[in-house]
């Protein structure tokens, strides 16, 4: 059933999609398309044969929409109309360029009728047109939406489509359709064994149902021990998918860890200062992705590319400033410190919640990095999850690069290591700090952008991550930026795998708990700093 | 009167050059003022106070101890809590267990046994710390012996491992966090979301009548008065000396012999029963208590008072916690948005510009006219005295 729901949603996803991006109906097809508006019901059919001669391909939003009744045209021009429901209401959009009209009454326009004789004809023509498109993945995915309502029909028409089919995926899909119309409908025990052997190592839900079914139902026992072999192996399978899928999950989680806490890290480890406006920096680099795109509304494909340096160039301006400004005057006193930023953090939210209003802003996600990788029916991994993975890791690389082979690396490891002799030997201490905290908050504002691919852009974006931070930071080890990879990871995955057994607030209360224990034991992180730069 | 008088400055004498006694009188006379200008004066009289400033004045106070609670472990030993508020918050739920129990059968569902909330949820009966929260006295025991122990068991690991500094106030924080995650659920049997309210009556008063009102409102500044002087007291002792030692170079207070792990426990655990009989006594005034006391902004807000009125002196703390929420309750009046502006730069100023607070503002202005004074003593040139004087207190 839920299978089923996804479909239809698939579907309904596809034909608002599609219909906008359908092309324009050619001449040859005008007067066709005329005449349905006019002709009978019972007159249909022979038009829509013609209308799938002609250019088959262009129809196919045109039969999904007749196929779902959302058919309708404008009374005084014949106009075609697809009917969608957008936040409860009723809107029209026409059905070739996807403009929408929204100031069409009930009135103006009339529904093209379609009767079951034209639903089963348009379902099947769907079917042909998908599975002669050109792109493999079309095809696997119209044979897919094929399974739940497979008839002699249907299956006659896989099977003339296996025959051309060059594509080896294709191939399988269209062969697992085979198996599962046999398995079910096959009177003959030996061929319905033979269909389940056929069967087993698909992963598909359709056929874990079926298998099922024949598990408990089957008249032939061989049938019920082969069908519940398959579901046993299936239901093994789904076991380690899903664990795969709730480490890419924890992954996910680690790396927007990581990109949050590293610039506290490099901060915390360099001037041993907690800045608690390091949130509302992460904050400011998700509202320059708003702003960039509000700016530039035509580039949205492009505007984290532009809001990434943007982002670091804000932020890390914010930072230096805080630092020149505030902190410099609170040298030694890491207590006061903290307070003064914890000021400035309560500063920059309510500035934002003044200039940009209290609620929520929605930062659109460009289309590439929209969509999901399926490798398998059980396990797909959403794209922009996996770039933000790839994201920090680069990140990550970067600023160890930065670190470890340029002279200000050099110089922010040497303060951090002992501040009074990097300054005896001629290093700006109070130069380096300013950098450093430009560093740390413009990697902030980059996490920022990465963050505002996920969650939704407001004041308290950055509060929320703060304490967690802080956690991978302490978790790591100080100065040490491995220690903060590991930590952030560490943490993510041990959430991600806690939070099914025990539900998503009570794992985060765990995972506190256990840090502040682990503190206990070993106060000065997983990866200590050694020798003389330990104290 | 005057033999009270001399007594109180007899008290002050022996606190050297601490101002606790005359604080404590001024502290009182209002108090006193205030009650029984509600009492005893017609509504319509100038001089009346509305219950609603008494109940005003009695949040201040409850605040004002907290201050307190949080001065004497961040001024006096120099660790800086950011949860606070976990302790507060705690003792304020103990207080509302106590309240919730004596609605009885007069909650909107009427039943005799559980609080709404229960039967809100189905529950059949009392999870286990529920039971004997009806005794006043157990429920008081709570409000102690709760914050007491769980700063107990926290400082006891955490100074025992030696965590301090930032490295504590993060932890801190995080507990309080964790704590506040933990009240939200429905499941901890305290409220979840919606915490405990729709209080009746306290030993058999009405909350809603003044004369309670103003009882708690005395009882709030007796109290306050008694723990200043107690934790003035405490520091004025032998343990109060090493805490100070502690404050200042811990690694030479535990060369000397002494076991600072432990000074800073006990210190701690007062620190937090203060901050619990704080939470206790603003529950029934303020008539509800729930998990929102436990976000960590709250702990830092209290941090601020204690450094607006000067650390380590106790009574600038209080003066602090008053003076900053009397602005807060006419800021968020006069201009909500403006509040956290106020506070924001409130935090940066404070500590750029007052490291000791209005305490020691106060105390640098009185060296400056001592010196002045001196000065034109001195040189009897030809400026007044009187003038310098009131450039002083400018």
């Amino acid at each position: 059933m839920n299978y089923f729901i996804k479909i239809c949603s698939c579907l309904l996803a596809l034909l608002i999609s599609s219909s906008a991006l359908a092309e324009l109906p050619s001449a040859a097809q005008q007067p066709l398309l005329q005449e349905l508006t006019t002709v009978k019901l019972s007159k249909t059919l022979p038009v829509l044969h013609q209308l799938e001669a002609s250019e088959g391909a262009d129809m196919l939003p045109l039969f999904k929409t007749l196929l779902g009744g959302n058919l309708y045209f404008v009374k005084e021009d014949g106009r075609l109309l697809g009917k969608y429901k957008a936040q409860g209401a009723t809107l029209y959009a026409d059905l070739f360029t996807g403009e929408k009209l929204a100031d069409l009454t009930k009135k103006q326009v009339k529904k093209i009728k379609v009767n079951n004789r034209l639903r089963g004809y348009l379902g099947e023509a769907i079917a042909r047109i998908q599975l002669s498109n050109k792109d493999s993945d079309v095809r696997a995915e119209a044979v897919r939406s094929l399974f739940s309502d497979l008839d002699a029909n249907t299956i006659e028409l896989i099977r003339t489509a296996r025959l051309d089919e060059q594509s080896r995926s294709v191939q399988e899909v269209m062969d697992v359709a085979l198996a599962l119309y046999r398995a079910d409908n096959s009177d003959d025990a030996t061929e319905r064994l033979q269909a389940v052997k056929d069967l087993q190592g698909s992963l598909e839900p359709s056929v874990r149902n079926q298998l099922t079914k024949l598990a408990e139902n089957d008249p032939s026992r061989s049938v019920r021990k082969a069908a519940q072999k398959g579901v046993d192996k299936i239901a093994k399978q789904a076991e380690k998918y899903s664990f795969v899928n709730q480490l890419f999950f924890g992954l996910s989680l680690g790396s927007v860890l990581l990109l949050a806490a590293i610039g506290l890290a490099i901060t915390f480890g360099v001037m041993g200062v907690i800045n608690m406006a390091h949130g509302e920096m992460i904050m400011l680099g998700a509202y320059t992705t708003y702003v960039v795109q509000l700016l530039l509304p035509e580039m949205i494909e492009y505007s984290l590319w532009i809001a990434v340096p943007a982002a670091f160039i804000v932020s890390g301006t914010v930072g230096i400033l805080i630092e020149r400004l505030v902190i410099r005057h609170l040298h030694g006193r890491p207590l006061e410190t903290l307070l003064a930023t914890f000021g400035i953090s309560l500063i920059l939210q309510q500035l934002v919640r003044t200039v940009f209003s209290p609620l929520n802003r929605q930062v659109a996600t460009p289309d590439w990095m929209s969509g999901s990788i399926e490798i398998n029916p059980l396990l797909s991994l959403t794209l922009n999850r996996l770039y933000i993975v790839a994201f920090a890791l680069l990140v990550f690389m970067i600023l160890l690069i930065v670190l470890k082979k340029t002279s200000l690396g050099l110089n922010v490891r040497a303060v951090s290591q002992n501040r009074d002799m990097a300054k005896a030997m001629g290093i700006r201490t109070d130069r380096v700090d300013a950098m450093t905290f430009g560093l740390g908050s413009g990697i902030a504002g980059i996490a920022g952008v990465a963050l505002s691919q996920l969650t939704n852009v407001g004041p308290n974006l950055g509060q929320a991550y703060i304490i967690d931070s802080f956690m991978v930071v302490v978790f790591g080890g100080v100065g040490n930026l491995w220690g903060t990879l590991v930590a952030a990871f560490t943490l993510g995955i041990a959430n991600k795998f806690i939070e099914p057994v025990t539900g998503a607030v009570l794992a985060s209360i765990l995972v506190l708990v256990f840090i502040i224990l682990f503190i206990q034991k070993r106060p000065k992180g997983l990866f200590p700093q050694k020798g003389r730069a330990a104290e | 009167m005057s033999g009270f008088m001399s007594k109180f400055m007899s008290f002050s004498r022996i606190n050297g050059d601490s101002k606790v006694a005359p604080f404590v009188v001024l502290l009182l006379t209002v108090t006193v003022l205030a009650s029984a200008c509600n009492l005893l004066l017609p509504s319509d009289s100038i001089f009346y106070v509305s219950t609603y400033t008494i109940t005003l004045l009695g949040k201040y106070l409850c605040y004002a101890m907290l201050a307190l609670a949080v001065d004497v472990i961040w001024g006096y030993c120099g660790i800086l809590s950011l949860g606070h508020g976990a302790f507060f918050a705690l003792g304020g739920y103990a207080m509302g267990m106590y309240l919730m129990r004596q609605i009885g059968d007069r909650g909107v569902y009427g039943n005799p046994d559980l609080p709404d909330f229960m039967v809100f949820l189905n529950w059949s009966e009392m999870p286990w710390f529920w039971h004997g929260m009806d005794q006043f006295w157990i429920a008081m025991l709570m409000v102690l012996l709760v914050p007491g122990l769980l700063a107990f068991v926290f400082g006891w690991l955490a100074f025992r491992s030696r965590v301090t500094g930032v490295y504590l106030s993060i932890m801190t924080q995080a507990l309080t966090y964790a704590l506040l995650l933990a009240f939200f659920r429905n499941e901890m049997g305290f409220g979840g979301n919606n915490g405990l309210t729709d209080f009746k009556d306290i030993l058999g008063f009405d909350l809603q009548a003044d004369s309670t009102r103003v009882s708690l409102f005395i009882i709030t500044a007796l109290l306050l008065c008694g723990l200043l002087i107690l934790s003035k007291k405490i520091m004025q002792t032998r343990f109060g000396k090493v805490i100070i030692a502690v404050r200042d170079g811990e690694s030479r207070a535990r060369f000397i012999g002494y076991k600072t792990e432990n000074y800073k426990v006990w210190l701690f655990v007062y620190s937090a029963m203060i901050a619990g009989i704080a939470g206790a006594l603003y529950v029934p005034q303020v008539g509800i208590i729930n998990p929102g006391e436990f976000s960590p902004i709250n702990s830092i807000e209290m941090v601020i008072w204690v450094a607006v009125g000067g650390r380590g002196t106790l009574i600038g703390a209080i003066i602090g916690a008053i003076l900053v929420n009397y602005a807060k309750t006419k800021f968020t009046a006069i201009m909500p948005d403006g509040w956290l502006f106020a506070l924001g730069a409130m935090f940066v100023l404070v500590t750029l510009y007052l490291p000791k607070g209005l305490m020691g503002l106060f105390a640098q202005l009185q060296e400056q006219l001592k010196e002045k004074q001196q000065q034109s003593k001195n040189q009897s040139g030809n400026d007044s005295p009187n003038e310098k004087a009131e450039e002083g207190h400018a």
